[in-house]
């Protein structure tokens, strides 16, 4: 099952990937320069990074029906976050404090908009869209409350391995992204979690009837994402050293909706893909990429975008395949269509 | 306007109205240049294109559905303008055209959402992701207009006594008129009304749902490009990146101004002053000086937050007198589902 | 009669949906002047009927005649058209427009281009008058009570001038008062010679207002009767399918529970709990080694007191103890932690998970009990399914097959031992046997018998007399949302005796 479900997007990501190897025949190189693994492929996944945990703790958001439309706005949050504690610790470079407490502050302030969210949405019982709706707008104001307005840059010299230091080789982010995704396949394989949240997304009455605290699975799994999101958020402003609470994780949300549809999880919730999310957003990120190498213009991607999710979304849609079929009028008929009993149509 | 009793409905359409004159009385006892009636005026100048798309959203979210897609669309009609008029079009075969952008668009988003039953959001997600990408595709760059027409529009002042308003003004105004009369008066703003209450009571009682969801994406996709119009008057340019993020703020006008986001309560009057409300908001945050622009974004959104909250509360207090029927409803839902 | 042309005569209607004949051959002849009762349970295809005469659905095979022409009804505005109006139980209305809209939408009152409200609000004042109904029309809907909206979906179709109004189950949220002062609007009505077709689950109800009763059962016609020549006992055996004759053949009672039930302990007590709208103060003890049945018609209360027992729905007031312990059950949550167990009749809507595995759906429940992180073993885990696959015969035989690609009948079974995994003291079956084949239902039956020999409780609905007859040791018959009677099951007792109760009244 997983199996084909991982089938198509991953041929999309090897289409993409020859493409880029059409237009540059050392696409695939991968060199070691300066003791680290470098290439067009580390690039990606380093790039991809933010999108790929952004875009996992979207998945168990949409696996319980829901959406978080304020993930951008923590980026902002906890890149601002971050970036203000480190700031005032300009000449001590050598001391580490300073970046765990940044990343503890960041990280915890990111958890507690996700505890927002999640108690907006599961106890007060506001449509998720517009809960986080709140969250998207003014999140921004509040990153850029804590930065002064300002595009802060960041001296503080150890922030930067975040995102753009290497271990082993590779690029840090790399680790912690793989870091993020274990504990996530983990957590809902290896625990009830996985099960729970499926069954909340699939059929929230019956999970009740069932004895399942649904409450408290939605308010996990938007914890979880704004988790996942402040984490995205530390790379992020690491990566290009500063802090811009207007801009940065600008439209990462849709972005990262747009993976999670791709990798083949329903935004009608139920049954989620952890490994297709990923897939999906290296799918998003080699896109970008390929538009770059091809020289088409990069804001086309966008146009792009909005191509590629219709299409997955009218896939994803009964009435369209049926359409489609009545088009075709091979009228597949599935034993399981027989197999209906009586009541159960009535 | 003998309808307009006060009744639940309204109550959060006074509060806005209320908060609204507090907030104004504030600046005036606060500033002293707030006292002219110029920046009552200006709030309108200023804002004339967010009240246009307003309505149209309030249109959409009255059916129970979002639209995304209008910040875009006011790029793209900005951009079609623009280069339209730099080919050396006239500006009387320019303007339908880029009225048109936003309609069509509108038009096959709404064909999507009632034809394949797909999620309004993500539809009208699409729809903003290719309106930009399009714009793009067009042009990266500013393209600046030069044209006569679009300068007179732009420069040409309408006195009010010593004051004055601009052209863009008496456009917002007369489209908030005739939508206050197509959502009050015409057949299809009471079926855009039943189908937010109830989509499903409104197929039994025979309306005609899917035309009036397509249509009310049309709506907004037109308000969409007259607004994108306006903008373009006000800008006297077409970029891609023009109105970045305006679907939100129409969206915060549209719920601040009481309507409910599920749809089927609100008035377009609401919307107006949420508008203003929000321009309240920039120009008083503006006059403080000391007060930097974030701080619009945060008020904002607690505006939303109380409203959202306001909405639940009127919400509940109806669910209650509702649910004694809804669990019966096993047998004749499952037939409707099929 | 006979002199006089129905109104509107439905001749052979036959609907399919996949692998399902909804309607197969099935006849309707309606007068005008008469109230038409149309009976039949749960599945019977009263709905399917009523939707492919509205236009709801489009019908596969039949004819349909309105006043002896021909008509195929294309949408539900195409029969408000013709004439032929729908009142739904669930008042199909919108509950944010004001009165006057939704008595006039789709129909608005132009004039110059614009809805003249003023004179919709006179005309709306007028038709509410005729139902002696005098209420502001500016406000909304939702502001009025469910038998005032009731009122005002019948001004609905009486505007458009109906020659057939269909009531669908109007009385279901009605009190009292309430249903007669609907019944004297119907019957007034029915005075001004428009056909009524009423559809309602009280036979109190039927008796009282209905002329002539045509019956369904699964999908298929089964006979009209005049209301007055047709007994409640016999218009019981129609609906069900049992005919008087054939009851006193299976008189072997293989449960006689009662005998040593009563000496073992209770499990679970109730003293007057009470729903306002679904149950009356009821009285229950369940003890441990006995299988209690609620028989009943649908709507009668039985599936509500299930729900009420496991906490599904709060009780508005009375005692509930278990194991002589009063618990409050506020979630399901914690009535599964006391030992109960509770299989929902809405298969669908309430118990099955479409989109994860057999497996996953069979231990949610145990699961829920365990918590998150003491997560069982996949291979533990399909043992248990595997298990339950082949004890109950599941088919297909795979666990790791989707739900959703399910029959009905194997659903349920997943369903059976999700429950079954979490060995609960008390189970509480609802209609646990309907849709399913014979060899199943023995299966389910034999599964409750042994269940009871290890000194479980079971508390079983269902609509099927003989089955309750043969497992339950005691049997509390509901009508109208009340206890009616209980009756210990000493072998001796029939489906008859129980038809009776649950039919109530004068035979």
């Amino acid at each position: 099952m997983t199996k084909s479900r991982l089938f198509w997007p991953l041929v999309v990501l090897a289409i993409l990937l020859l493409i880029n190897l059409i237009y540059d025949p050392s696409f695939f190189v991968i060199d070691i320069r300066n003791g680290h693994l470098t290439g067009s492929l580390i690039n990606i996944l380093n790039r991809g990074a933010p999108l790929i945990l952004i875009s996992i703790g979207m998945t168990l958001v949409i696996a319980t029906k829901g959406i978080d439309l304020g993930v951008g706005s923590v980026i902002a949050m906890s890149g601002a976050m971050a970036a203000f504690i480190v700031d005032g610790n300009l000449g001590d470079s050598e001391r580490l404090f300073p970046l765990f407490l940044a990343i503890a502050l960041a990280i915890g302030l990111s958890a507690a908009t996700g505890l927002w969210n999640g108690m907006l949405i599961s106890r007060i019982g506001i449509q998720p869209i517009v809960a986080t709706l709140i969250l998207m707008v003014a999140g921004r104001g509040v990153a850029q409350l804590i930065t002064g307005g300002q595009i802060t840059t960041i001296y503080y010299e150890p922030y930067s391995f975040i995102g753009g230091g290497y271990l082993f080789m590779l690029p840090f982010s790399i680790y912690i992204v793989a870091f993020v995704l274990c504990v996530a396949l983990y957590v809902t394989r290896r625990t009830a979690l996985g099960l729970f949240i499926e069954s909340v997304g699939g059929n929230p009455l019956a999970s009740r009837l069932s004895g399942i605290s649904s409450k408290n699975i939605v308010l996990m799994v938007y914890m979880f994402s704004g988790l996942c999101a402040g984490i995205a958020g530390l790379i992020l402003s690491s990566n290009v050293a500063s802090a811009d609470g207007n801009n940065a994780g600008l439209w990462y949300e849709l972005d990262a909706i747009l993976a999670v549809v791709i990798g083949g999880t329903s935004l009608m919730g139920g049954r989620f893909f952890l490994m297709g999310t990923v897939i999906g957003a290296l799918i998003i990120q080699t896109l970008t990429t390929t538009i770059y190498s091809v020289g088409i213009n990069a804001e086309v991607i966008l146009l792009v975008k909005a191509v590629v999710v219709l299409i997955v979304c009218l896939l994803q849609s009964p009435e369209f395949r049926k359409k489609i079929s009545g088009l075709f009028s091979s009228s597949r008929k599935t034993p399981k269509d027989e197999g209906v009993n009586h009541h159960e149509s009535l | 306007m003998n309808r307009f009793k006060l009744n639940d409905r309204m109550i959060p359409v006074m509060i806005t109205l209320m908060l609204f004159a507090f907030m104004y009385s504030f600046g005036m006892f606060r500033y002293s240049n707030f006292t002219s009636p110029q920046v009552f005026f200006n709030l309108f100048i200023d804002n004339s294109f967010l009240i246009i798309v307003a309505v149209g959203m309030t249109f959409v979210i009255l059916s129970g559905g979002i639209d995304l897609s209008v910040g875009s669309v006011i790029a793209l009609t900005s951009m079609v303008a623009a280069s339209l008029l730099l080919a050396g079009l006239s500006p009387i075969i320019v303007i339908p055209i880029a009225l048109l952008v936003g309609p069509v668009l509108g038009f096959l988003m709404g064909c999507c959402i009632h034809f394949f039953n797909l999620q309004p959001f993500i539809v009208t997600l699409a729809g903003m992701f290719f309106a930009r990408g399009l714009s793009f595709l067009i042009s990266v760059e500013t393209v600046s207009i030069n044209d006569d027409f679009f300068r007179f529009m732009a420069s040409t002042r309408i006195p009010i006594g010593n004051y004055f308003i601009s052209t863009s003004v008496i456009i917002a105004i007369i489209v908030v008129c005739v939508a206050i009369f197509v959502a009050h008066y015409t057949k299809f703003g009471r079926n855009v009304y039943a189908i937010g209450g109830s989509e499903q009571s409104a197929l039994l009682m025979g309306l005609p749902v899917g035309q009036t969801k397509i249509l009310v994406y049309t709506v907004s996709g037109f308000c969409a490009s007259l607004a994108g119009l306006v903008f373009t008057f006000y800008m006297l340019s077409g970029y891609g990146l023009h109105a970045n993020g305006l679907e939100l703020e129409a969206i915060a006008a549209v719920v601040i101004g009481g309507t409910l986001l599920t749809g089927g309560v609100g008035y377009m009057v609401g919307s107006v002053i949420g508008v203003l409300m929000l321009g309240t908001i920039q120009s008083l945050i503006a006059y403080e000086g000391s007060l930097s622009a974030w701080w619009t974004k945060i008020a904002i959104g607690l505006l939303l937050l109380l409203f959202i909250g306001l909405q639940r509360v009127i919400v509940h207090r109806n669910d209650k007198k509702k649910n004694t029927i809804s669990l019966k409803d096993t047998e004749g839902s499952d037939q409707i589902a099929r | 009669m006979i002199e006089k042309a129905p109104i509107l005569a439905m001749d052979g209607i036959t609907k399919v949906f996949p692998g399902v004949k909804a309607l197969s051959n099935v006849s309707f002849q309606l007068f005008s002047g008469e109230i038409h009762a149309l009976m039949g349970e749960n599945g019977a295809g009263k709905s399917t009927l009523i939707k492919v005469l509205t236009g709801v659905y489009p019908l596969d095979k039949g004819t349909v005649k309105l006043e002896d022409v021909p008509i195929v009804v294309q949408s539900p505005l195409h029969a408000q058209e013709l004439g032929i109006s729908t009142v739904y139980q669930e008042v199909n209305l919108c509950p944010n427009l004001s009165v006057v809209e939704n008595i006039f939408i789709g129909r608005e009152i132009m004039k110059n281009g614009r809805i003249d409200w003023k004179k919709m609000n006179d005309r709306a004042e007028e038709l509410l008058s005729r139902l002696k109904l005098d209420i502001d029309v500016t406000k909304e809907l939702s502001s009025y009570s469910v038998a005032i909206q009731q009122m005002i979906a019948i001004a609905r179709s009486l505007n458009v001038s109906s020659k057939v109004l269909i009531l669908d189950e109007p009385t279901s949220s009605l009190d009292v008062n309430e249903v007669n002062q609907l019944f004297e609007v119907i019957n007034n009505l029915k005075k001004a010679g428009i056909a009524i077709i009423f559809i309602s689950h009280f036979l109190d109800q039927i008796y009282e207002i209905s002329d002539r009763i045509t019956i369904l059962r699964n999908g298929e016609y089964i006979g009209e009767h005049k209301t007055k020549d047709l007994p409640r006992l016999k218009l019981v055996s129609l609906m069900i399918g049992k005919e008087l004759e054939e009851f006193d053949a299976q008189s072997e009672n293989k449960d006689t529970g009662s005998e040593h039930g009563d000496k073992k302990e209770v499990f679970l007590e109730t003293e007057e709990l009470t729903k306002k709208g679904s149950i009356e103060p009821f009285d229950l003890k369940l003890h441990a080694g006995e299988i209690y049945g609620l028989a009943g018609l649908l709507g009668s209360g039985r599936t509500e007191l299930a729900r009420l027992l496991f906490g599904a729905d709060k009780a508005d007031s009375g005692t509930l103890k278990i194991k002589g312990k009063t618990t409050n059950l506020n979630s399901p949550k914690q009535a599964i932690l006391n030992g109960v167990a509770f299989c929902s009749e809405n298969r669908k809507a309430e118990g099955i998970i479409p989109d994860i595995s057999i497996r996953e759906n069979m231990i949610l429940a145990i699961q829920g009990i365990k918590g998150w992180f003491n997560y069982i073993p996949i291979r533990k885990q399909i043992e248990i399914a595997d298990k339950y696959v082949s004890l109950l015969n599941i088919n297909p035989p795979n666990p790791e097959q989707l739900m959703k690609n399910l029959s009905g009948g194997n659903q349920q079974k997943v369903l059976l031992a999700r429950w079954l995994i979490t060995n609960p003291d008390l189970l509480i079956l609802d209609e646990p046997t309907r849709g399913i084949d014979v060899g199943a239902k023995a299966e389910i039956q034999k599964l409750m018998l042994s269940l009871k020999d290890n000194g479980k409780s079971i508390l079983f609905v269902s609509s099927e007399l003989e089955e309750v007859v043969r497992c339950c040791g005691k049997i509390a018959v509901l009508r109208d949302h009340k206890k009616v009677s209980e009756i210990t099951n000493d072998g001796k007792i029939d489906h008859q005796y129980i038809m009776q109760e649950i039919a109530g009244g004068n035979l």
